[in-house]
C-alpha cells in the first residue's frame, strides 16, 4: 500500500506542482493518476521512489514513511519505466534490463538468465537481447523498459506515460501485455497518462487531477462515468461531447448502440447478458 | 627554397640521427615532457570538469577560468616560474600543464553534459548511485568528447614543449634554440619539421582511438 498524506511540492523557482494531495493506493493493483500536462502527476510519481521530494507531507509504503529510507535502496525496491524507455544507449538490451539486478548484487550469469526471461515475458525475441537500444523500434524498446521495471521482481511499479511515444495500434498491444502481465503478476502499480482512456482501460483506481495535484474525482472508471463528480470530470472524460453517450437504435430488426450524433459504436449482444 | 633543402639535407645527415643531441633522443625527452604534462593536467582537470559536468556546478567559473588560463602566454608563465623556482623541470611543466588543462576541463564537463538527460534521469531512477551514474553512464557516454580534449591537449602541449630548451632542458626545442644561436636555419626548420611531422602522427593516432570508441 502506498499512502500520500497532504503531500505538496514546490520547486526552487517558487512555482507550485502539487499543493495538498491525499491518496492511498491499495497493493495489487493498479491506479492510475490521469490529467494534463502540468497538473503535477508526474511530480507525484516520482515522490513515490525519491526521485522527488516533498516540500511538505509524507508518502509512506506499508506505512513507513520513505524519507526515512534511503533513496538509492528505495529506488532499487521498486519498479520504473518511464517514457522513452530511458534505456542505457551504451548497453545491450539484455544488459540494460539485467541492470538492477546487477546493481542489486545478482551474479552477471544469473542476471542475465533472468533478464532473458523478463525479454520473453514482455513478448522480446531472445534475438534482441544483444543488440542496442537504438536498433530496436519504440515499441520494442519500451517493451525493454517493462521487462526491466519487472526484473528484480518488485512489488511496486511506477509507470510513467510508458506507452505515451508510440503509435496507437502498438499503443494498444502494449496495453494489452501490460494488462495480462498484472493479470498474472498482481504487482502494485502506479501509472502516469493524460490519456482518459488508457486511464480508464488500465486502472483499477483513477485519479482525475487538476492543476496543482488537486482532485478532482477518484474511483473506479465505472464509478466515474455513472457520477462525474463535477463539470471539469464530465468534460475531461469526454461525457459533454456526446462521445460516451450512447443509446440504443433499432437498424434492420438489429439493436445497434449509436452515440449522441448516432454515429454507431458497436451492436448489443444477447450472448454477453449473462455477467 | 634553398634553406627548405637545406633542412632536408639536415635531417638526412645520419650525424642528427645519433647520440643525446640526435633526433630519436630529442622526440624521446620532448614525448616524456609532453607525456608527464598531460598526466598531471589530466589528473587535476579531468576530475574536476567531471565533477563539473555532473553536478553542474562551478559551470560559469570554470569557463571563465579556462577562459583566462588559454590567453596566458605559456613562454610568459615559463619567465615567471623560473623566477619563482628556479631552473629545472618543474618550470617547463607548470607552464605546459596551464596550458592542457582548459582543454581537458572543457572536454570533461561538456562530455558530461552532452549525456542525455533522460539518460541520467532513468539511470539514477532504476538505483544507481551518483557514483555509479558517473562512472556507468555518464563517462562512459561521454568518451568520445572527452577523448577529444584529450586529443587537442596533447597537440598543444606536443607543439609548445619546445619551450622547455629555452632554460636549458632537452627535447625538440633544442634545435631552435641552438639553432638561432648560431644562425643555423636548416637545423631550425628541420627541428620545427620534426615538430609539425610528431603532431600530425599523434593526431593520427587520436582520430583513429575516436572512430574505434563506441559513442
Amino acid at each position: 500500500m502506498i499512502e500520500y498524506r497532504s503531500v505538496g511540492k514546490t520547486y526552487d523557482d517558487g512555482s507550485p506542482a502539487v499543493d495538498d494531495f491525499s491518496l492511498v493506493i491499495p497493493s495489487h493493483s493498479t491506479t492510475v493518476l490521469v490529467g494534463s500536462s502540468g497538473c503535477g502527476k508526474t511530480t507525484l510519481l516520482r515522490m513515490v521512489n525519491r526521485m522527488v521530494d516533498p516540500t511538505h507531507g509524507q508518502v509512506l509504503i506499508d506505512d513507513v514513511d520513505i524519507a526515512t529510507r534511503g533513496p538509492v535502496e528505495l529506488r532499487r525496491s521498486i519498479g520504473y519505466v518511464m517514457q522513452q524507455a530511458g534505456l542505457l544507449p551504451h548497453r545491450r538490451i539484455v544488459d540494460n534490463v539485467a541492470t538492477p539486478l546487477r546493481l542489486a548484487g545478482v551474479p552477471r550469469r544469473e542476471a542475465r538468465e533472468r533478464a532473458m526471461d523478463a525479454l520473453a515475458k514482455v513478448g522480446l525475441g531472445a534475438d534482441l537481447a544483444d543488440k542496442y537500444p537504438r536498433q530496436l523500434s519504440g515499441g520494442q524498446q519500451q517493451r525493454a523498459g517493462v521487462a526491466r521495471g519487472l526484473v528484480a521482481d518488485p512489488n511496486i511499479l511506477l509507470m510513467d506515460e510508458p506507452f505515451g511515444a508510440v503509435d496507437p495500434i502498438v499503443r494498444a498491444d502494449l496495453q494489452r501485455q501490460l494488462q495480462t502481465l498484472q493479470h498474472e503478476l498482481g504487482k502494485t502499480i502506479l501509472f502516469v497518462t493524460h490519456d482518459i482512456e488508457e486511464a480508464f482501460l488500465l486502472g483499477d483506481q483513477v485519479v482525475i487531477l487538476r492543476k496543482g495535484g488537486v482532485v478532482a474525482q477518484a474511483g473506479s472508471p465505472a464509478e466515474i462515468l455513472a457520477a462525474p463528480a463535477d463539470d471539469f470530470v464530465r468534460s475531461f472524460v469526454g461525457l459533454d461531447k456526446g462521445r460516451r453517450r450512447l443509446r440504443i437504435a433499432e437498424l434492420d430488426g438489429q439493436r445497434v448502440v449509436v452515440d449522441e450524433h448516432g454515429r454507431p459504436a458497436g451492436v448489443l449482444d444477447p450472448t454477453l447478458d449473462r455477467t | 627554397m634553398s634553406v627548405f633543402s637545406e633542412a632536408f639535407d639536415w635531417l638526412s645527415t645520419s650525424t642528427n640521427w645519433h647520440g643525446p643531441d640526435g633526433v630519436p633522443h630529442r622526440v624521446l625527452e620532448h614525448l616524456g615532457y609532453t607525456a608527464l604534462t598531460v598526466v598531471i593536467a589530466s589528473a587535476i582537470a579531468i576530475p574536476l570538469g567531471l565533477w563539473i559536468g555532473h553536478t553542474g556546478r562551478l559551470r560559469g567559473l570554470a569557463i571563465a577560468v579556462t577562459g583566462a588560463l588559454r590567453a596566458l602566454p605559456t613562454l610568459g608563465l615559463l619567465t615567471l616560474v623560473v623566477l619563482w623556482r628556479g631552473i629545472g623541470l618543474t618550470p617547463p611543466i607548470a607552464a605546459l600543464v596551464v596550458l592542457a588543462i582548459p582543454p581537458l576541463l572543457a572536454g570533461a564537463y561538456a562530455g558530461v553534459e552532452s549525456v542525455d538527460r533522460r539518460t541520467v534521469d532513468a539511470a539514477r531512477g532504476i538505483g544507481m548511485t551518483e557514483w555509479q551514474v558517473l562512472t556507468r553512464v555518464e563517462v562512459p557516454l561521454s568518451l568520445s568528447l572527452l577523448l577529444g580534449g584529450l586529443r587537442s591537449a596533447v597537440l598543444q602541449v606536443v607543439a609548445t614543449a619546445t619551450v622547455a630548451a629555452y632554460i636549458g632542458l632537452g627535447g625538440l626545442g633544442r634545435y631552435l634554440l641552438d639553432g638561432i644561436a648560431v644562425r643555423d636555419y636548416p637545423q631550425m626548420l628541420g627541428g620545427s619539421l620534426v615538430v609539425v611531422v610528431l603532431a600530425l602522427l599523434l593526431d593520427g593516432a587520436f582520430a583513429l582511438l575516436q572512430r574505434l570508441s563506441p559513442t
